[in-house]
């Protein structure tokens, strides 16, 4: 009896092991992965030119990949804009001034627009924001749009990421203890100072990491971007011209077109870039949460 | 028991207080005087709504949607239940002092900084010496000179307790509500907390919810004994103590010791 329980807790333990070693291995082997089948186009250009250069002609052996990292950056920052005040509002009315009932109200709410399928925000994009765009958005900024745009993708981005982002932050609100408010209360502060000063101040890591997840989700989304921001080679700072992030490349381009010589090792150089940057993204996130908790 | 009316030896004045949460009546026509500079004791067993009482002193009932409160309660002759001019004034004329010490998350300094600074004080030589004062005040001075910047979490209970204290005199308040601030706290701490209360009556009027008889029978100037949301006795601790006239205050008295 006792023999059975030893070997069945040694099992467990094992197991436990090799489940986490593999989850711990996954991103170094996808890494490896990618750079290995990318290696080839390394014989033919610096890694420095393939991410600065803006000069993409496949066909004629040119791979300058800067077009897709901006436009992917310029689409995640405007996301961010989008559903940092939102988010942040949204959360502390609802966990702090809001009624039990209303919180109760939008938890399902939220849970139904996190669980979407992207591609239902792709075509709401197509259908609503890309119209909106063209008809009103760029007319009053006195400029002309297409509406597949930088600031469409932006748009339906942030829409996407805005149930991931409240949740968490409610999450991290609710850990606020009442006694807390009330201490700052009675000290004479308003509702929203003792909000600012206890909510908001004091939760500064549980927030950062809430939009660094959220963050990296949006770098990565393809689908519904790529249905809304146009698809055009270019390095833009104007938000109402079209982009092509880099999801979006490989997602369109994967499987075609494979008879360019390197065009297949230039997606997997693409992928890799994807990773290296949502991995900067992490660690940047990581660093300002280090920073935050210390105080 | 007729409706009290405001004067001048009692700083606070309850007058036909009802408190419902839903069907549930919480709090049956409260009517009590604070008198001040004492020490009041609003003793009872848990749940009979000591607490829901002192937070309505404070106003902080207005955060809870649910409960409905009517009645009045007089600061002067000024009725603060039923107004909503200048809340923080109110609320900052009463340091509350809760069950466990929440310290605000930041350090030392500025837990006790933080009333001086939603008042709008910004003159640095000033809050030091607040800070200082009221620090020395609670006896917490010399624990922490050389770590004010240090997180006021990193303090034992018993010392966040007494910070708390201090960070609620620093915004000048003429009250103390205090609920059961020695609960979370070890035998020794509380004791310091007790001491400081004996103290601090010279200068504040002293309201504290405890279930704790001995501690009812220390520090008690005025006893208001409860029982299911009603006030069955109030009086000195002598007479209540040693002649209780009703059944529940002498089942109390005699389970609590």
């Amino acid at each position: 009896m006792l023999l059975k329980r030893i070997l069945a807790d040694k099992a467990n333990g094992l197991w436990m092991i090799t489940s986490l070693v593999t989850i711990l291995a996954l991103p170094l082997v996808i890494g490896t992965g990618l750079y290995l089948k990318a290696s080839p186009l390394f014989d033919q250009q610096s890694f420095f030119s393939l991410v600065f250069s803006a000069d993409w002609a496949p066909s004629e052996g040119r791979f300058g990949f800067r077009p897709y990292i901006t436009g992917s950056l310029y689409v995640t920052l405007l996301s961010f804009l989008f559903t940092l005040p939102v988010c942040l509002l949204s959360a502390i009315y609802l966990t702090q001034f809001s009624s039990q009932w209303l919180i109760r109200t939008m938890h399902p709410v939220i849970d139904v627009l996190a669980g979407l399928p992207s591609v239902i925000y792709g075509v709401w994009g197509v259908l609503i924001v890309v119209p909106l765009v063209a008809g009103n958005i760029a007319p009053a900024f006195g400029t002309s749009s297409a509406g597949y745009s930088i600031l469409s993708g932006g748009i339906v981005l942030a829409i996407m990421c805005i149930p991931y982002i409240l949740n968490m932050l409610i999450e991290v609100f609710r850990t606020v203890p009442a006694g807390l408010i009330e201490a700052s209360l009675s000290m004479g502060a308003t509702r929203w100072e003792s909000v600012k000063h206890v909510v908001i101040r004091g939760n500064y890591p549980g927030i950062i990491s809430a939009y660094g997840l959220g963050i990296a989700k949006a770098f990565g989304e393809t689908i519904a971007v790529m249905m809304v921001v146009g698809n055009v080679v270019k390095v833009s700072g104007n938000p109402f011209d079209a982009a092509y992030p880099l999801p979006a490349l490989i997602a369109n381009n994967y499987g075609e077109m494979l008879s360019i010589p390197m065009y297949d090792s230039a997606l997997m150089f693409a992928a890799f870039l994807l990773l290296i940057i949502i991995l900067i993204f992490n660690m940047i996130f990581r660093y300002l949460i280090h920073k935050t908790r210390k105080q | 028991m007729s409706p009290l009316t405001p004067t001048d030896s009692n700083v606070l004045t309850v007058s036909h207080l009802n408190v419902y949460a839903g069907d549930h009546h919480i709090l049956r026509d409260i009517n009590l005087e604070i008198p001040s500079n004492r020490i009041t004791v609003l003793l009872g067993p848990s749940g009979c709504g000591k607490t829901t009482l002192l937070k309505c002193m404070n106003k902080l009932t207005d955060l809870y949607k649910e409960l409905k409160v009517s009645g009045n309660i007089y600061i002067g002759n000024d009725d603060i239940l039923n107004t909503t001019h200048n809340i923080p004034a109110i609320r900052q004329k009463m340091g509350l002092l809760s069950q466990r010490p929440y310290p605000l998350p930041v350090s030392i300094y500025k837990n006790v900084a933080y009333g001086l600074k939603i008042k709008g004080i910004r003159d640095r030589k000033l809050i030091d010496f607040s800070v200082e004062k009221h620090l020395r005040e609670v006896g917490l001075w010399d624990e922490v000179k050389n770590r004010l910047n240090a997180p006021a979490t990193s303090l034992s209970i018993g010392q966040q307790q007494r910070l708390c204290l201090a960070r609620g005199l620093a915004v000048k308040p003429a009250i103390i509500l205090a609920d059961e601030p020695t609960s979370a706290l070890d035998p020794i701490s509380s004791k310091i907390i007790e001491h400081l209360f004996r103290e601090m009556k010279r200068h504040y009027t002293i309201v504290l919810v405890t279930h704790v008889l001995r501690q009812a029978i220390r520090l008690a100037d005025h006893v208001i004994f409860m029982c299911d949301g009603r006030i069955v006795e109030q009086g000195s601790p002598s007479d209540l103590f040693s002649h209780p006239q009703s059944d529940e205050l002498r089942a109390y008295l005699i389970d609590g010791n």
